[in-house]
């Protein structure tokens, strides 16, 4: 292993791990099956935890987003208050301290959550505050006008909300939430952390037990990759539906 | 019978309405006159219940709000079924076809069956001229034909009067006359309106009586003949020479 290093550093890692792959068969072939092995725990991390922690985390994070930015427009001084310490403070802390806190942290307290459930409390905490400010934006973006018309055919102050003014609003903040969803794929990388088996932690593991990191990281690197690639075009496909009539 | 008895409204320091006084009999046109600033709008809007009067009383058929005291929301709700506003600016909801637009009242506040109000909705377009455009949504609509389907949103509460805030301001020239027709359409049929607009032929056509506001009072009141060929006070005067 060190002379593997004092050797790639002589000659450039990459030229050296291509020369070592086509140079020596055997080691190719060792590569090759660790590729192959690693893919379906890797892909199974990223199905049964990546994927369904983003989706979770960022459907509670938007409830919370809502809630929030209708508590930033409101006119109740405490409900303003509370929405603004709450943004405050998640924006104002790195992520990875506020997942420690919720999984090391509260157990002191004699609070003791499983690594999955902190990590969906910690990310939507977090999609919460971020996105809030997206919908306050779009909501506040809406002409009064659009209120008012509402208000006119006899509409209570949620019936407004819900059918006139969100429909608006979702569809200006299409692009800005989607790129808060694409982020939250790779953000979720940080359960691992705090001990979720999802895909960066599975490649962790692999990689532990074979020390072919470079492989094996490029290798979730890569599926972290399509995932993205396939979210932005339907973020490019939904953004041109909703466009249509405005 | 439809009156506003002492209306008053500030807005912080600045006193729009100083006591406004108007009854308008069932089944009558009112338009209003009057220079911007003098309040129309905002008079119109307390009618809607959008502002709330610093003091005075509405009433339309029977039903009270009297803002001397505080006014339950509850009231404040039920009242605004009795009126149809039509804003200048249309209003439209971008999201929805012209008929989604029309039919989204009688559905989500009235409770209607959706067929039943389709169906209402389907015939409302059809009055104001826009059987073919149902399925539209209000990008695809001129001006003219936003604004009617701003009307037939209205009229599909089934309001006991319409107002309407210079309705036609914001069209080009040539799309007023179509706006103008269904609203004179529905004069005829017995509509009770109040109508902000600087369209005198309208007023001379459809009006019953004419009024006129400046700074937030009524200056004068009379039958369109008369304060169109003859007003009685300077301020109008002073006001038709300058629109004509
Ligand atoms: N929401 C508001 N806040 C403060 N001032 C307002 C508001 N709405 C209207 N005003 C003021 O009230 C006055 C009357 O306005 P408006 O009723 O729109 O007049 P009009 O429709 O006759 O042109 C104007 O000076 C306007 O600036
Ligand atoms: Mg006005």
């Amino acid at each position: 292993m060190t002379e593997l290093i004092k050797k790639s550093q002589r000659n450039g890692l990459v030229k050296m791990y291509l020369s070592s792959i086509f140079a020596d068969p055997e080691r190719t072939a060792r590569l090759i099956d660790i590729a192959q092995s690693s893919f379906l725990p890797l892909l199974k991390g990223a199905i049964f935890y990546t994927i369904p922690l983003t989706i979770i985390t960022f459907i509670v994070g938007l409830v919370l987003a809502i809630l929030t930015a209708l508590a930033r427009i409101s006119h109740v001084r405490i409900f303003q208050m509370i929405a603004r310490v709450y943004v405050s403070a998640i924006r104002g802390t790195p992520l990875i301290v506020q997942l420690f806190i919720i999984f090391y942290g509260l157990p002191n307290i004699g609070i003791i959550i499983d690594s999955y459930t902190a990590a969906v409390i910690g990310f939507s905490l977090s999609v919460g505050a971020y996105t809030s400010e997206i919908i306050r934006a779009a909501i506040l973006s809406t002409p009064k006008g659009q209120w008012e018309a509402g208000y006119s055919i006899g509409m209570s102050y949620s019936q407004v909300l819900r059918r006139i003014i969100l429909p608006q609003a979702a569809r200006v903040s299409i692009p800005p939430l989607s790129n808060s969803f694409i982020s939250l794929v790779k953000d979720t990388s940080l359960a691992s952390l705090v001990l979720v088996s999802e895909m960066f932690r599975k490649a962790q593991e692999i990689a532990a037990s074979n020390y072919e990191f470079l492989l094996v990281y490029s290798e979730a690197a890569l599926i972290y990759w399509v995932i993205c690639f396939i979210l932005s075009i339907i973020q490019q496909v939904l953004e041109k539906k909703l466009d249509r009539y405005v | 019978m439809i009156s506003i008895q002492g209306l008053y409204k500030q807005f912080g320091k600045l006193e729009v309405l100083k006591g406004i006084d108007i009854e308008v009999e069932k089944g009558n046109v009112v338009v209003v006159i009057g220079p911007s600033g003098s309040g129309k709008t905002t008079m119109l809007r307390c009618l809607n219940v959008l502002e709330t009067p610093t003091k005075g009383v509405i009433s339309i058929e029977g039903n009270t709000l009297d803002f001397s005291g505080n006014v339950p929301k509850k009231n404040i709700a039920a009242f605004r079924r009795l009126t149809g506003m039509v804003f200048q600016s249309y209003n439209l909801f971008p999201h929805k076809t012209a008929l989604e637009n029309v039919m989204e009242g009688p559905v989500i506040v009235k409770n209607e069956n959706k067929e039943s109000a389709r169906k209402k909705a389907q015939t409302l377009l059809e009055k104001v001229g826009l059987g073919d455009k149902v399925d539209y949504y209000p990008a695809q609509l001129s001006g003219g034909q936003q604004q009617r389907v701003g009307i037939a949103r209205a009229l599909a509460m089934e309001p006991k009067v319409m107002l309407f805030d210079e309705p036609t301001s914001a069209l080009d020239p040539e799309l007023v006359g179509e706006v103008l027709k269904v609203m004179k359409d529905l004069a005829t049929e017995g509509m009770t309106m109040i109508v902000v607009t600087h369209e005198m032929r309208f007023a001379r056509e459809a009006a019953d009586e004419v009024i006129f506001m400046d700074q937030g009072v009524v200056v004068e009141r009379d039958k369109p003949e008369n304060i169109f060929t003859n007003p009685k006070e300077e301020r109008t005067k002073k006001f038709l020479n300058m629109i004509q």
